[in-house]
């Protein structure tokens, strides 16, 4: 694996995290504009969580009205270059473009996306104004992917907005998640601003809400109030060793790497436990970053894994071996992590069981638990007439996003239980119009 | 936001954006499908005598991987009995009043005319458009195209129709003729209120090789039928212009041919046109395509300052002069960006071959991108149309601008050359290599 070694600079980590969908220059644009067959109620519309009209703004590249076509993705879904970049469009737009049914290489949707936002990004063209105020007030918590979405479209219908956040800057898993090779951080935040600039509302940073009491001031002093908070750490996991140094969450390891990729540590040989795509991200991100040696490890086969085959795909392309059927028994070592000793397992019925007397460790210095993020359960509870649902999310009105407790909305992770950037999006613009629809009333 | 409502010879719509007559606007239904979609008109199918159409009627050229970049058909007019017709604008226009109707008629005998304005007038039709221009079996029966080229013919209906017409009525030329101000001249002189252009050209689309029948394939054989869509357009801009600038052409024009988008359309009303018409481009993608062609437009207008339509029809009309008009002082050459050159040699081979031997390529070994030989070069544009990259050989001035001499000045003033030495080529500087030279080129 020794295709990448450990960074040492910031040129070096832009190397090694290279963009695997890098902008297009406009006669790239131009060309891949040129073969959109411009399809009747296009299968790549309705494959977008946010339904962009696709087809219309690559016709707008096509015939050189760039701006309009920003336009056009922006209507839909305000993170218009960021979905560009993390959406999983194989499965998505692209996955749906018709194309596909002819054996030839679907539209390059997300990256045609990317250029058109890019575009007048960078030109700071503005699209928008924020609406006359109303007189209404809208606390959101949360300036992930869907509290900024929210926040934009109420903008539009002159709310005022506070948003409240946690961590030092916006965008949620989109800065702290989504892997460098899709996106940088400059390109997260520049959308960011560029919004901000637009929109104009306001975000208080490093403010957690976390008490009865913090909650009911907003509920006293804004006309609702929208949940954006996402998931939370990595899910603990009963597993003998998982307090040993070396070992750690997939999402905190991540957020290390966005952050601050030159001071953090990556074992030689990395183990990395989960099928999702968190799991595919972390093994990937672990090479790129000069571990000599990256192993998944997943209980089921590698057909049964959540993660897409694509995202898998780029792990394997970057070293990382699979290793399915397995299952950790216990992580050992003295202090730090020393290996993991592991079962052969296999499917009765549906169900794993493990292969008695198939035991035996594989050696590492660095384990990570892909095991999937928890509800923010402790939290919530504190809202009155609250109610979750039996895997902790927040349960909504499928049309109007409202709660149980009516000055509650919610969208995004929190509330799906942990979907794409895009799905946040969508659905926090409709939110935002539900709030505005029971708010006029 | 500029203001995008059309008025054409006082007939009134939202929007320049109209369906021509022709399959889109078959019916009712299309009609309304196509306004709520956002077009701002529509010139129903024509409508007239009793017809029988064959099968099949179109055929297209299909230009490398882009497809129906021209598309030809040999249909007729309307199929469908008049008066269900009449019943469908009378319902349209209840549903759309701020919406244009235009009634599109092709009849034979003055009381024929007569009675049909009346008809399509009670039906409550906001204008009527004659149609002279179907250039295949409508002609054959003496309508159509076959009107369209005989002036004196075509001024006779137009005159039949004003006698009874209380609504604005649309001249619409066909083609197929060597100067199209002919025919229009005659419409202003019929006392026609506008003019519309063009109609389809005539044509034959190819040839399938293998049974030696031409398209579209009727049980064996073929005809010859009209030509439209993206190919046409310089074609139509040529005709609008025309009849932009015949002085004594003082209708309004409603210009059609080839439009897809904004920017088609932008073309047609800078070059004289009030509002335009587009068949081929919804008969390929639908109504739909309308929402490209709104958003770019007026986007369009309000970068160059236009508030309304009127600030932007004719724009480019006086920049076309005759050719006896242009500078000849006026030089520029070409001059290839090196940076951006992907080495293709298109431009060489283009020049080389097909123009004036200005482009020279290095030796071996010193890199494939060309350079350009100056005292060759008369500025043609030929390798800047071919070079894949956008702006990689651009034209630059050589002429201090200071100079300013045309033909028609030379005739004026006697000083027409006797001599092959002309300045920026061809004469003093430039060279032409020996004939045998050729040979010793590698092929
Ligand atoms: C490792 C990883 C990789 C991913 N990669 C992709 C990808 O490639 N493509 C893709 O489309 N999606 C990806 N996702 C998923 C995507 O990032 C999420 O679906 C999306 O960010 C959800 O948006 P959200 O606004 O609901 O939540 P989040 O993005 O989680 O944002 C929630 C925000 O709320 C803040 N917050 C939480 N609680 C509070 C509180 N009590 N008070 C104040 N602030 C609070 C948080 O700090 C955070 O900023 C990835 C996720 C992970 C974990
Ligand atoms: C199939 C077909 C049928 C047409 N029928 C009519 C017609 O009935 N009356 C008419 O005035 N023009 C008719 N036309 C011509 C169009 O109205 C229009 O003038 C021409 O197609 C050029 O515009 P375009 O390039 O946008 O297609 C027809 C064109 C096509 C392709
Ligand atoms: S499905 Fe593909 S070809 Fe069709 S509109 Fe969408 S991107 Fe274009
Ligand atoms: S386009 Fe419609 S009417 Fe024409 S041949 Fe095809 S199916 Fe038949
Ligand atoms: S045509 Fe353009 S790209 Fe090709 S060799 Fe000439 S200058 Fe270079």
């Amino acid at each position: 694996m020794a295709e990448y070694t450990r960074p040492t600079s910031e040129k070096e980590v832009a190397q090694n995290f290279e963009s695997i969908k890098p902008l297009m220059n406009p006669t790239m644009a131009h060309y891949e504009s040129s073969r959109c067959l411009y399809c009747y109620d296009a299968p790549c519309v309705q494959a977008c969580p946010t339904s962009i009209d696709i087809p219309l703004f690559i016709r707008q590249i096509n015939t050189g009205n760039v701006d309009g076509a920003a336009q056009t993705i922006y209507d839909a879904n305000y993170f218009g270059n960021a979905c560009g970049k993390v959406c999983p469009t194989e499965v998505l737009c692209e996955g749906a473009c018709v194309y596909n049914n002819q054996d030839v290489k679907p539209i390059e949707i997300g990256r045609l996306q990317s250029f058109a936002t890019t575009k007048v990004q960078q030109e700071n063209k503005h699209l928008y104004k924020a609406g006359a105020p109303n007189g209404k007030k809208v606390a959101i918590i949360g300036a992930g992917p869907a509290g900024i979405s929210c926040a934009c479209e109420l903008r539009l219908h002159g709310y005022e907005v506070d948003i409240f956040e946690a961590k030092e800057q916006p965008s949620g898993l989109a800065l702290y998640g989504c892997a460098p090779y899709k996106i940088t951080n400059k390109e997260v935040l520049d959308e960011m601003a560029y919004l901000q600039d637009q929109f104009e509302y306001k975000v208080h940073y490093n403010y957690r809400i976390e008490t009865a009491g913090q909650l009911a001031e907003l509920e006293e002093k804004y006309d609702a109030i929208f949940l954006g908070i996402g998931l939370g750490n990595t899910n603990t996991f009963k597993l003998q060793g998982v307090d040993l140094e070396n070992c750690t969450g997939a999402t905190e390891f991540i957020e290390q790497i966005k952050l601050k990729p030159l001071t953090t540590a990556v074992g030689k040989r990395v183990i990395v436990i989960g099928g999702g795509n968190t799991a595919m991200d972390a093994a990937s991100e672990s090479a790129r970053m000069g571990a000599e040696e990256v192993t998944l490890i997943y209980r089921r086969s590698k057909e049964d894994m959540g993660a897409y085959e694509f995202e898998y795909d780029l792990a394997k392309a970057v070293g990382v071996k699979g290793l399915f059927s397995a299952a950790p028994l216990a992580i050992v070592g003295k202090e730090k992590v020393e290996g993991v000793y592991l079962v052969k397992t296999k499917v009765e019925d549906g169900k794993v069981t493990n292969e008695e007397g198939s035991e035996f460790l594989l050696p590492c210095d660095m384990v990570i638990l892909a095991t999937g993020q928890q509800k923010q359960v402790t939290f919530l509870e504190q809202i009155e007439g609250l109610e979750l649902d039996g895997k902790g999310r927040i349960k909504v009105d499928e049309n109007t996003f409202q709660t149980t407790n009516p000055k509650y909305f919610a969208s995004g992770d929190a509330v799906n239980g942990g979907a794409e950037v895009v799905n946040a999006c969508g659905e926090a613009k409709k939110a935002a119009q539900a709030i505005h629809q029971t708010l006029s009333n | 936001m500029p203001d995008l409502s059309s008025n054409l010879a006082g007939i009134k719509s939202p929007n320049p954006f109209w369906l021509a007559s022709a399959p889109p606007t078959n019916s009712g239904y299309q009609i309304m499908k196509a306004f709520d979609a956002g077009w701002g008109g529509a010139v129903w199918k024509t409508l007239g005598v009793p017809v029988v159409n064959v099968s099949s009627r179109y055929a297209a050229v299909n230009y490398r991987n882009t497809r129906m970049m021209g598309l030809n058909n040999i249909e007729l007019i309307t199929d469908r009995p008049l008066a269900d017709n009449l019943r469908e604008i009378e319902e349209v226009k209840k549903y759309f009043p701020e919406h244009a109707v235009i009634a599109s008629l092709m009849v034979e005998s003055k009381e024929q005319w007569h009675q049909i304005v009346k008809d399509v007038e009670n039906a409550g039709c906001d204008g009527i458009e004659l149609n002279f221009g179907c250039p295949h079996g409508m002609c054959e029966r003496g309508m159509g195209s076959a009107v369209g080229q005989e002036p004196n013919v075509l001024k006779t209906i137009v005159g039949w129709v004003m006698e009874v017409a209380t609504v604005p009525v649309i001249v619409k030329l066909t083609p197929n003729i060597s100067d199209i101000t002919v025919p229009a001249l005659a419409a202003v002189e019929g006392g026609g209120n506008a003019i519309s252009l063009i109609n389809t050209i005539q044509s034959v689309i190819g040839v399938d090789l293998d049974t030696f029948v031409p398209y579209p394939v009727v049980d064996g054989k073929s005809t010859n039928g009209g030509y439209c869509g993206p190919a046409v357009k310089p074609i139509a801009l040529n005709m609008v212009k025309n009849c932009a600038q015949h002085p004594d052409m003082n209708l309004p024009i409603s210009g059609i041919g080839g439009i897809e988008n904004w920017r088609d359309a932008a073309e047609h009303i800078l070059l004289g046109a009030t509002n335009v018409q587009v068949c081929t481009a919804v008969m390929h993608y639908g109504f739909g395509i309308i929402r490209e062609i709104l958003p770019g437009f007026e986007r369009y207008m309000t970068e160059k300052g236009f508030n309304t339509m009127d600030d932007m029809i004719g724009k480019s009309v006086n920049n076309v002069k005759t050719w006896e008009n242009l500078n000849l002082k006026y030089k520029v050459v070409a001059s290839i960006d090196e940076k951006k050159c992907i080495e293709c040699q298109l431009c060489y081979t283009a020049c080389e071959d097909g123009a004036h031997q200005a482009i020279g390529l290095k030796e071996v070994g010193e890199g494939r991108v060309p350079y350009i030989i100056e005292e060759n070069c008369v500025g043609c544009n030929l390798c800047s149309l071919v070079c894949p990259v956008e702006e990689c050989i651009t034209m630059v001035r050589r002429d201090d601008g200071t100079e300013h001499e045309t033909w028609k000045e030379y005739m004026e003033n006697d000083k027409a050359p006797t001599t092959f030495d002309d300045d920026r080529a061809g004469g003093k500087h430039h060279w032409v290599p020996a004939p045998a030279d050729a040979l010793k080129k590698k092929k």
